[in-house]
């Protein structure tokens, strides 16, 4: 409710971050000599430190927040985005995909697709990429610079232009390579900076036992915090196992899902679509410096990935333990509400003395303007004679009966932070905003630069002609981020159908993928309308489904309510998450079958020849026998499959 | 390519851990900036673990040099 306090010390640590970022840019500026420097590091750069940007740079601020969001609403289920779908995903990317995308020497994901198959798919591909960049980097930072400004009273235009200036100059002086730099240095930041946050919460519950009991006694009446409806109960596991409420089906989770749209719709189409296909993080393994490097980048970054849970979605079901406990004095932060609401609703507290339980309760919510607590309202206007405005106002915050769960990892930052610690863990979170802000600059770049502008609108200049673009489209593409962040803190709905069509684009891709690289004849026409195919299935799927409790409308089912029909009981989804993850199977479907029928039904045009090194069939297996057991990516991989699959056993 | 990044990781957490392990041991006697942490001198504690992790990076960071050239 209050602002923190920065001291000397905190600021110190921040200084030192951004200079010592910045620093690394300066240090590689002399390094910068072509477009490839720039652009793809010239391929140089060695394994451990692609394989930590390889995360670092998925690690965006939206990830913190979103997994601890997750975390806090769904619990301990939510470590299936890294267990059934980013490791085994890595996994897959190293040991199979890497081959083609770096023995192909395509400079990106793009170009690969133009040489696998023609212009028109990498075209697609390129321009749904480049635009989804920089709006996904603006909404990322919209979030991050409203929620520094709400919980910590920063100027929103303060946060966004100078983080903006600091990335801004290090990627310009030291393009990818110190882009990728200082994502390593960010990385160490960021876990270092919220691990001792992670430590005391577990400590203060009690330990992870205490915490599980806490959250048992969540799951069984979820509606006492306002989690869910009152009258919803869950099995006691609820929260604090990965599996089994999940196998006892979409009703007895707080997610809503069944085990088929989590293994096939999470698991396969979406986790491997980003993580397989996305050239954000694919363009970090292939800035390494050789085949080996490139596919061990995934390998490296498994091995803290799959630890990350306890980093990223500890934190918010700590935030539901500690909730639960009143002696705590802590709860998930409710949406903001201006201090004028808060005094003018205290006054209606004191003027509710005469009216029964109902009334005040009513009477309250509606100045408050939000779902309140009707014991907790019922308790405070009782006592308001005895109580100061400051106290009445206090009630008032707990009695909020509504959660902003992006807030979490902050307000637990508040609590148990000391100045010094405080400052650090800032500074992580700010880091985490960095990273994933200069992976979307650096991909931007390099796919506008080379599938863009040097394909189609400037082909056949010098290097140094593209090399400047490189240098223009950072600027521009960081100056085109924070234009989106403004649209989005504007028009949020507008927003939200943004990031739904960019799930229409995304939900068929890996269908392409797996198709171009392990069958043959695959023909250009097949992917390019098996795409466009999947891209329209995935949007009348949407039209035609809804989740239950939403309204048909940008959520979905608008079609029915154009003939003025229920959308029928069949195509209700449980949840929201639900009704993404059967989208992404349906959309990963449609594609399959349409590029598989196109393609027997063209003409192939490229030649065995070609297609060498593009193509699983066609490409000479990579031999590593020889090789010690911990440079070979098919033996680690396998390792660290099993260690993903006891953790799953763990957390059953 | 040109810089180790253990340099600049080594000598950046050596710093902030410095500057935390200093400000926990000044501040040892002031238990109340220390009540969020539930009592405990959490800037010494993490100071310490910072420092060492930032010197061990340098320590990496010298023998890789003398090896000659690895990055």
């Amino acid at each position: 409710m209050t602002n923190v306090d920065l001291t000397w010390l905190d600021y110190s640590i921040l200084a030192i971050y951004t200079l010592f970022v910045i620093g690394i840019g300066f240090a590689l500026r002399k390094y910068m000599k072509s477009s490839s420097d720039f652009l793809t590091s010239g391929r140089s750069i060695p394994t451990w430190v692609t394989g930590l940007a390889f995360i670092s740079a998925n690690l965006g601020a939206l990830e913190l927040v979103g997994m601890a969001a997750s975390g806090a609403k769904y619990g301990i289920a939510t470590a299936h985005f890294y267990w059934v779908g980013a490791i085994p995903a890595m996994i897959f990317l190293a040991v199979f995909m890497m081959p083609f995308y770096y023995g192909s020497k395509a400079r990106s994901v793009p170009e690969y697709l133009k040489m696998r198959f023609d212009e028109r798919v990498r075209a697609l591909n390129s321009i749904a990429f480049a635009v989804m960049t920089v709006f996904a980097s603006g909404i990322s930072m919209n979030a991050l610079a409203k929620l520094l400004n709400q919980l910590l009273g920063w100027n929103y235009h303060a946060a966004l232009w100078v983080c903006s200036a600091v990335v801004l100059v290090y990627v310009l002086k030291g393009g990818l390579t110190s882009a990728i730099y200082t994502e390593v240095l960010q990385f160490f930041m960021i876990v270092l900076g919220f691990a001792p946050v992670v430590y005391l919460g577990l400590k203060d519950l009690g330990g992870w036992g205490a915490m599980n009991q806490a959250l048992e006694g969540v799951a069984t009446n979820p509606g006492a915090l306002h989690l869910k409806e009152t009258g919803t109960t869950y099995a006691a596991n609820a929260w604090s196992s990965a599996w089994q409420p999940l196998l006892a089906g979409p009703a007895n989770n707080p997610m809503g899902v069944d085990i088929f749209a989590m293994v096939f719709g999470l698991g396969f189409v979406l986790s491997f679509g980003y993580w397989c296909t996305n050239f954000l993080v694919v363009q970090r393994a292939m800035a390494a410096r050789n085949m080996t490097a490139a596919r061990n980048t995934p390998i490296v970054a498994a091995v803290p990935k799959m630890l990350f849970p306890l980093l990223v979605i500890v934190p918010g079901m700590i935030a539901v333990a500690l909730t639960s406990m009143p002696d705590k004095d802590y709860r998930i932060p409710p949406p903001i509400i201006s201090d004028q609401v808060y005094t003018a609703s205290a006054e209606v507290v004191r003027a509710s003395g005469n009216l029964d339980t109902a009334a005040a309760l009513s009477a309250v919510s509606k100045s408050m303007g939000r779902k309140m607590d009707q014991d907790k309202v019922a308790t405070l206007v009782r006592d308001a004679g005895s109580l100061s405005d400051e106290e009445i106002k206090k009630g008032l915050y707990s009695a909020v009966a509504e959660y902003d769960y992006d807030g979490v990892i902050l307000s637990l930052v508040k609590k148990y932070c000391p100045t010094g610690l405080l400052g650090l863990a800032l500074t992580a979170l700010l880091a985490s905003f960095m990273s994933g802000m200069a992976g979307n600059v650096t991909a931007f770049n390099t796919v506008w630069t080379y599938d863009l502008y040097q394909a189609y609108l400037a082909p056949n200049k010098s290097d140094h002609h593209y090399f400047w673009m490189g240098q223009a489209a950072t600027v521009v593409g960081i100056l085109v981020s924070i234009g989106a962040a403004y649209f989005a803190s504007l028009y949020n709905n507008a927003m939200d159908i943004i990031q739904l069509v960019f799930g229409f684009v995304n939900a068929p891709l890996f269908a392409t993928f797996i198709l171009a690289m392990f069958w043959v004849r695959t023909t250009g026409t097949g992917a390019f309308l098996g795409l466009f195919g999947g891209i329209g299935g995935s949007a009348l799927f949407h039209a035609l489904t809804i989740a239950q409790g939403n309204l048909p409308g940008v959520k979905g089912g608008y079609l029915w309510s154009l003939g003025n029909t229920e959308v029928p009981q069949t195509l209700q989804f449980p949840s929201e998450m639900a009704q993404n993850f059967w989208l992404a199977s349906f959309a990963f479907i449609v594609c399959f079958v349409l590029t598989l029928g196109i393609s027997l039904a063209t003409k192939r045009t490229k030649t065995d020849e070609e297609l060498k090194g593009l193509v699983y069939a066609l490409t000479p297996k990579i031999k590593d026998e020889h090789a010690p057991w911990y440079s070979r990516p098919a033996v680690v991989g396998t390792i660290l499959l099993l260690a993903c699959l006891i953790l799953n056993i763990v957390f059953w | 390519m040109g810089l180790d990044i253990r340099w600049p990781i080594g000598l950046m957490f050596t710093l902030i851990g410095g500057l935390l392990t200093l400000f926990g041991l000044v501040t040892r006697s002031k238990a109340e900036l220390y009540e969020g942490s539930l009592g405990i001198n959490i800037n010494l504690i993490w100071g310490v673990i910072l420092l060492v992790f930032g010197l061990w990076m340098l320590i990496m960071a010298v023998r890789g040099s003398r090896k000659g050239g690895g990055s």
